[in-house]
């Protein structure tokens, strides 16, 4: 993906900033309004060239779509995720089988490939221990078999991303490109 | 007592178990790595869960709507950053040297490294022969 123009760097940047001031002040009074904006426009100003790449493409009616389809999605990962470690905590053989897994990813923005690294923290059994270009090395509470077996390193890899991190990929992919 | 009271009072309820599973997972699991496992993501959905539910609650009880604002922000900062500071937390460890667990199945991230050294090294032995 191409960079985007230092004007639509900014409004992106601004936005985002504007948002964020409402949801924290949590008040629609017209001096806070104003407060905010001027805040807003002097913090994008200063820091519109480290905040963003795509500028207002971010803000493409599919990404915004996909990216709130996206939290009930997650939100519900995660909840499973919770009853997985309440289970292995609580059984008294306390099921563990653990090991350091190797995943690609098809991301290419480095934005994607931190929010499938969040993504997959907090999701069942794995955490994220290193991320290397697209190799993601990750710490997997139960290794399965069918990776557990795998006959070479390729299989291994495949598999491994069948279960870790494709679920995610359809998402992030169309939200960061 | 109204219906939102009564959600935010059953989330707290819920958010508080999550944080007493994450604190028996600590003394449960037999390495680092898997207390990390457990630890991040129950403390995680346990503080989503108070936070939004002292929300709810407030808002319930009377109190003005910013309340649920606020904390559903506070709960998205959160949200975001707990799995970076976990995950700078087991590579720290992971880096200096801590093993796994003899239980342990299979290691890629050694191999890997290995790999690596070994890309380096010869790179530059080609380097001193060259010159």
């Amino acid at each position: 993906m191409e960079e985007a123009s230092r004007a639509s760097k900014f409004a992106y940047t601004f936005i985002v900033l504007f948002i964020l001031w409402l949801v924290v002040t949590a008040s629609l009074d017209s001096q806070e309004l104003i407060t905010g904006a001027v805040i807003a426009l002097i913090v994008a100003a200063l820091t519109h060239d480290v905040f963003t790449k795509a500028g207002l493409a971010n803000l493409h009616p599919k990404r915004v779509a996909y990216a709130i389809a996206y939290i009930p999605y997650f939100l519900w990962a995660m909840i499973m995720a919770n009853l997985d470690v309440a289970y292995r905590v609580l059984h008294p053989a306390r099921p563990i089988r653990p090991g350091i897994v190797k995943c690609k990813t098809v991301l290419n923005s480095d934005t994607g490939k931190l929010s499938l690294a969040n993504s997959i923290t907090l999701t069942p059994g794995t955490i994220t221990l290193d991320v290397d270009e697209d190799d993601y090395f990750i710490h997997w509470i139960w290794v399965p078999d069918e990776v557990l077996n795998a006959k070479d390193d390729s299989e291994h890899v495949e598999k491994a991303s069948e279960a870790i991190t494709r679920p995610f990929e359809k998402f992030l992919r169309v939200i960061f490109g | 007592m109204s219906v939102l009271a009564i959600i935010g009072e059953v989330l707290v309820l819920i958010g508080t178990f999550f944080y007493f599973l994450s604190a028996l997972g600590l003394i449960r699991m037999p390495d680092v790595y898997n207390r990390m496992q457990t630890s991040t993501k129950s403390a995680t959905l346990g503080s989503l869960g108070v936070i939004v539910g002292t929300g709810l609650w407030a808002v319930g009880k009377g109190y003005s709507p910013a309340w649920i604002v606020q904390t559903v922000a506070v709960a998205g900062f959160l949200l975001l950053t707990n799995p970076i500071s976990a995950h700078a937390l087991i590579r720290a460890a992971y880096k200096r040297g801590i093993p796994l667990w003899h239980g342990s199945v299979v290691d890629k991230y050694a191999e890997h490294l290995a790999s690596k050294a070994q890309v380096e090294e010869a790179s530059e032995t080609s380097e001193e022969v060259s010159e």
